[in-house]
């Protein structure tokens, strides 16, 4: 009995869409097997399957050699398959315990016992160095430890084999670490893991064997002490990946963007910004560095006017735009894919169409003495779309429905679209796949090259020294260095942005 | 697809409709409603219908609606009517329904239609003037129609009495009135009770406050609990339900300490049934007495002449203490000062009835008034 | 899968009147009612005759507006329970300038619907600002703006309207939407003119919504606040819009209550009920201009149609109320039961 789970032929369609077909995926006990895929190429339908979400078409799934019909996920719970979420499934208000005994409660003599179930809880936690307290509340602990709580919960329902989708999308890199280390706890007590994830890296560290998918179907398993990144994304993709997007040197212009001795505070009155001095020259790509927290989203919502910033000066084209209306900056030319593109960047309810127009809405041909158009903005959704490559059933969709990768190309067109002087982009590549990494990496750089400026504010290490022409190293609310992406490392960045100026570098870093 | 989505949900309110219509009545409705239209003068002499519209206070306010109920039941059993056929009653839930549920009577062929209380004056004008077939009657207000009967009450003289038992009975010299809303006929309850208290008992105070409604009990509940908690002994409301709310703030109190001397009094119908406490297992009662406004004497009156042919329409009838209209119910055993009550009450029912005395109706009549 | 939702929008409704007609139908049945003569007797008293159909349109026109208060609120994201108190305030107004000028129909007319409008707005921008200003929940403001409405007309109509009466007089014959002709046809039910503002404004609130920028906004605001402010929306204006709009709505349907249906307004010892009735209608209709009207007629139909239910059924019309109250409640519930999902699947992004 070599295979604990064997997925054969799977075949799963939705009113005529093909979402999986004739997948093929075998979990060995013990095992850490990746499954990879670009978004929306059907991994968590396969999962879904697998979890009795959905029933397979075609094809049959084998538990332990014995063929099992999965009907739903109690069946799924019973045959021993757990799975963790990238959204988590718990309630906010409820403690860790109460949220892991959800639909499972102890109880004695009708009443909840919930003293048995936090020792219980206590006990699986020290087991697989989880270290939950079990008596927090969930909206009081981070999202690492919500995870963690999410393993729990299989755990505690007597999962042998866990799925995770997506886990480290929502993760720090400390917390990335630990996480790792976990899968490694649980393989050494006997379960076995279907890691599901797009990033490469993390197959490479910690994976034994992945499955490929590409849109759809299934491309193959190969053992990762086998293979390397660029092969895998080869396969996920279809074609050739470059990870080091090919650009000609920068021409830089005139400055558009001209920070002086900018004071912001942030929401809890905390100064931030402290006296930032920062300029952006047309025709180039700035990237600002930095671990998060040190004032990056303040600078950004001061620039765009979504803050009030205390002192100093912000110029777009030698204007001064400090505080003036968010509208009224972005007529001034700026543009800003902003960073949560849920919370800011677009009306979830709203369709694609609409959320095309959500900056410019109120401006000819959209509408005309207030009335909208739908016709011509649908119009203008539609060539956007086409142009943007945004993967969508039609422009009357809702927003929502789009994965996030889709949702941040169609951010990226409206805003590019504009064609602004200035290009704020803050994380524009969270959580998407290699290939729509790869696309707006490129589209930034289009930017660029037709003179444009673009301000990129990442946390990823790797996208500032790729895309970017300077970098920028913010610290506490300060450019403690500019560096020359061609004449720095990784480690000296990671100085920089830990807080040791560029000139005591050495000395700083003793400390 | 939308649209088809419309029509469906059209075409399932309809269906709806027409089983509904379907399942009979209709017809039946039809030839109903055709005698309406056509003969209803005849009709008039073969059965004499009558029926009332409560005002929002409800059938069962144990009041004012209710008397009038009353006197609508004892009459109709009387002239061997059936409930539901020959006599009825409407409720409204607000006063936009009063129109409507005068109107629907008549369309019923009612030939006499009681709307019970001022809020209906308007009402009872509009649909007076509109169903000129049929005989309307307004009570505590005044309709200048052809066709409508006004009934007043000298609630005043009720009241009087009232308070002449209020001032006899409280110890603190001071006596509490509840009133419902502001107006008119609120007033002469006041001004009248006052006058009473003040004729047997000069030192007494009297605490008045309004509810602003009649059909909130525990407003009237709230109220009482603040004026027995400021020494007040004696409360008298004219407030219709809202009175429910004294009635039982007393009891409350009467529970808790037996020997607490509180007392409450009634209004329009004898509410002793109100009153009672049962306290290690007797029963006692808090209600003294009630002013008496017999809105079913009235009603039955009205109802008598509109069968015999002789309905005043277009006149206003004043019920006085004279003609048994108001009055005051029988006095609680258990108040010491029963008998001077009931010797001071016979005096003055005597100068009221002989025209001698002339209780104050209003607030500013009551200013110049004096007992002697 | 865009289709089946909105078969489902129009589905629960439907089911959920289907519901509670069926539970009223146990619930008669379980206490001795003939339910059959009951449903006819409703059916009568609300569309067996013209005199009643008339007065089921004249008790549609303030639920129209009331719903359609809420309605627009709630598709812009804030929940107005204070339609009752907008209502009440728009009333006031309508009387007063009803009886306080003597102007041709075609001036004092609009004057007084105009007042009402603008009594009802003035009267929802207070929540309005106090969200938009300092995050205060319009919830509780408006609950409370509610009382203070009805004691602040009560007061009113005693000392300026009339001199301590407990109503004010009758407007002018010039302020008045009663129609000779309406009552006519309808023999002498008190339909009036107000239903031609009703069905406007319907439209208008759905014009509004869907086919302007204002909309455009209003609607943005109402999904998420923060993507709208990013996109260069003013969203304290837009709240405060959203809530004055909303507020013109009610005090319209005050306008119809005053100039329509009574011709006065006397001096009220609770609410009308009709503001909170608009939350129902509002609910049912699935917060659409279409939507609201067709349920503003069936609780305006089950209304008046209830007051010939103890007449000719002899049933007490509180079970009709229990009816309107189940209906509710199983409409709520489905939709509870969608905002929960919603909900939870929301929480897990963070």
């Amino acid at each position: 009995m070599e295979y604990v789970i064997e997925m054969l032929n799977i075949r799963k369609e939705f009113s005529g869409f093909v979402a999986n077909d004739n997948i093929t995926l075998q979990l060995k006990k013990g095992e850490i097997h990746a499954l990879l895929g670009e978004n929306g190429a059907g991994k968590s339908t396969l999962m879904n399957v697998l979890f009795g979400l959905y029933q397979p078409e075609k094809g049959e799934i084998k538990v332990k050699g014995e063929t099992v019909k999965i009907t739903d996920p109690n069946v799924a719970n019973d045959l021993g398959i757990g799975m963790v979420h990238q959204h988590f499934m718990l309630v906010d208000t409820f403690t860790v315990t109460e949220n892991i005994i959800l639909g499972k409660e102890t109880t004695k003599g009708g009443v909840i016992d919930i003293k048995t179930a936090e020792d219980e809880v206590r006990k699986i936690s020290e087991r697989y160095g989880l270290a939950v307290d079990p008596q927090a509340k969930i909206s009081n602990i981070s999202v690492g430890m919500q995870q963690r709580v999410e393993i729990l919960k299989t755990l505690y329902r007597g999962a042998d084999i866990l799925i995770f989708d997506e886990p480290t999308a929502v993760l720090t890199p400390q917390e990335i670490k630990e996480l790792i280390q976990i899968f490694k706890t649980l393989i050494k007590e006997g379960k076995s893991i279907i890691l599901i994830t797009h990033k490469l890296k993390e197959i490479m560290e910690v994976c034994d064997r992945v499955t490929v998918i590409r849109k759809g179907k299934g491309i193959g398993t190969v053992n990762v002490n086998e293979t390397n990144p660029t092969d895998l994304a080869s396969l996920m993709v279809g074609r050739d990946v470059e990870f080091k997007t090919e650009k000609i040197d920068a021409t830089p212009g005139v400055e558009v963007l001209e920070i002086e001795n900018l004071k912001v505070k942030d929401s809890r009155g905390v100064q931030a910004i402290k006296g930032l001095n920062l300029s952006l020259r047309a025709g180039e790509i700035l990237g600002i560095a930095g671990v998060d927290g040190n004032g990056q989203t303040e600078l950004i919502e001061a620039i765009t006017g979504l803050r009030k910033a205390e002192s100093g000066s912000v110029k777009i084209n030698r204007k001064n735009v400090l505080n003036l209306p968010p509208r009224k900056v972005t007529e001034t030319g700026l543009g800003h894919i902003p960073q949560d593109r849920h919370k800011h960047g677009l009306v979830l309810n709203y369709t694609i169409g609409e959320n095309m127009v959500l900056q410019t809405y109120y401006q000819k041909p959209f509408s005309k003495s207030g009335v909208m158009n739908f016709k011509k903005i649908y119009d203008k959704a539609r060539n956007l779309i086409s142009e943007f490559d945004v993967r969508t059933p039609s422009e009357y969709t809702l927003a929502r429905a789009l994965s996030g990768g889709n949702q941040q190309k169609a951010i990226i067109g409206r805003e590019i679209d504009r064609n602004p002087d200035i290009l704020i982009a803050a994380q524009p590549t969270r959580g998407l796949d290699v290939g729509a990494i790869e696309f707006i990496h490129k589209r930034l750089i289009e930017q660029r090259d037709q003179g444009k400026a673009v301000l990129l504010v990442s946390f990823e290490l790797d996208e500032i020294m790729n895309v970017s022409d300077r970098i920028a190293v913010i610290y506490e609310g300060e450019i403690v260095a500019i560096v020359d992406p061609k004449e720095t490392t990784e480690q000296e960045l990671g100085l920089l942005m830990a807080g040791s100026k560029k000139k005591e570098a050495g000395e700083d870093a003793n400390v | 697809m939308k649209k088809r989505k419309f029509g469906l949900t059209m075409s399932f309110l309809l269906a709806a409709g027409t089983i509904l219509g379907a399942c009979g009545g209709g017809d039946t409705d039809e030839a109903e409603k055709e005698g309406t239209t056509g003969d209803s003068g005849n009709k008039t002499e073969e059965t004499f219908k009558v029926a009332m519209v409560t005002d929002v206070g409800g059938i069962d306010d144990k009041s004012f609606n209710q008397s009038a109920w009353k006197g609508i039941k004892e009459f109709g059993e009387e002239n061997d009517l059936t409930e539901g056929d020959g006599y009825t009653y409407l409720q409204s839930q607000s006063d936009a329904d009063y129109t409507t549920n005068l109107n629907s009577l008549a369309r019923k062929n009612y030939n006499l239609i009681f709307g019970v209380g001022f809020m209906m004056q308007e009402s009872v004008n509009e649909i007076a003037a509109q169903q000129k077939d049929f005989n309307f009657s307004i009570i505590d207000g005044v309709v200048e129609q052809p066709n409508v009967a006004s009934i007043l009450f000298k609630e005043q003289e009720a009241s009087f009495l009232a308070g002449i038992a209020a001032g006899l009975t409280t110890e603190t010299n001071k006596v509490g009135f509840i009133g419902g809303v502001t107006g008119a006929v609120i007033e002469r309850f006041e001004a009248g009770f006052i006058a009473g208290v003040k004729a047997v008992n000069p030192e007494a105070e009297v605490e008045v406050q309004y509810a602003e409604a009649f059909d909130k009990a525990e407003m009237g509940q709230s109220i009482a609990s603040k004026m027995y908690s400021s020494n007040v002994d004696v409360i008298i409301h004219a407030a219709g339900g809202t009175g429910n709310g004294l009635f039982k703030e007393a009891r409350d109190l009467k529970q808790k300490d037996p020997s607490r001397k509180i007392w409450a009094i009634g209004v329009d119908s004898d509410q002793t049934a109100e009153g009672v406490v049962e306290i290690d297992g007797k029963e006692q009662n808090v209600i003294i007495t009630s002013a008496l406004k017999r809105v079913d004497v009235a009603v039955k009156d009205i109802s008598a002449k509109a069968k015999e042919g002789n309905f005043p329409g277009g006149e206003t009838s004043v019920y006085t203490l004279a003609d048994d209209g108001v009055g005051l119910a029988p006095i609680n055993d258990a108040v010491e000062a029963k008998a001077d009550i009931e010797a001071k009450v016979a005096e003055y029912t005597e100068k009221i009835k002989s025209g001698d005395l002339v209780i104050p109706g209003t607030l500013k009549e009551l200013e110049t008034f004096s007992a002697e | 899968m865009q289709m089946s939702s909105r078969m489902k929008n129009i589905l629960t409704p439907i089911i959920a009147v289907l519901l509670g007609v069926l539970v009223g139908t146990i619930i008669m049945i379980a206490s001795g009612y003939n339910a059959i003569t009951a449903y006819q007797a409703l059916w009568n008293g609300a569309f067996g005759d013209i005199y009643f159909i008339g007065e089921v349109i004249r008790q549609t026109i303030p639920y129209i507006l009331a719903g359609l208060a809420v309605a627009f609120a709630f598709k812009t994201g804030l929940f107005n329970i204070g339609v009752e108190g907008q209502l009440l305030m728009g009333w006031v107004a309508a009387i007063w300038v009803g009886v306080s000028f003597d102007l041709p129909k075609i001036i004092h007319l609009p004057l007084a619907v105009l007042a009402a409008g603008v009594a009802g707005a003035l009267w929802a921008f207070i929540p309005g600002y106090l969200k938009a200003r300092f995050r205060v929940h319009e919830v509780i403001v408006t609950i409370m703006l509610n009382h203070t409405a009805l004691y602040i007309t009560n007061q009113i109509i005693r000392s300026v309207l009339s001199d301590g009466k407990e109503r004010t007089d009758m407007i002018a014959d010039s302020a008045s939407l009663r129609s000779v002709f309406l009552e006519g046809i309808t023999d002498y039910s008190r339909m009036h003119w107000g239903i031609t503002i009703a069905i406007i404004c319907a439209i208008i609130m759905w014009f509004i919504l869907e086919k302007t920028t204002t909309g455009f906004e209003l609607r943005a605001v109402g999904f998420n606040e923060h993507a709208s402010q990013y996109a260069g929306m003013n969203v304290k204006r837009n709240i405060i819009l959203s809530m004055v709009i909303s507020g013109i709505f009610a005090g319209l349907a005050g306008a119809m209550e005053g100039l329509g249906t009574f011709g006065y307004m006397a001096v009220k010892g609770g609410f009308t009920g009709v503001g909170f009735d608009g939350i129902a209608v509002a609910l049912l209709g699935g917060n659409t201009a279409i939507g609201v009207v067709l349920a503003a007629l069936l609780f305006g139909g089950l209304k008046v149609g209830a007051l010939n239910m103890p007449l000719e059924a002899g049933v007490p019309n509180e079970l009709v109320d229990i009816i309107i109250a189940l209906i509710i409640i199983f409409v709520a519930s489905s939709y509870i039961i969608r905002w929960f999902i919603d909900r939870v699947s929301k929480k897990g992004v963070k």
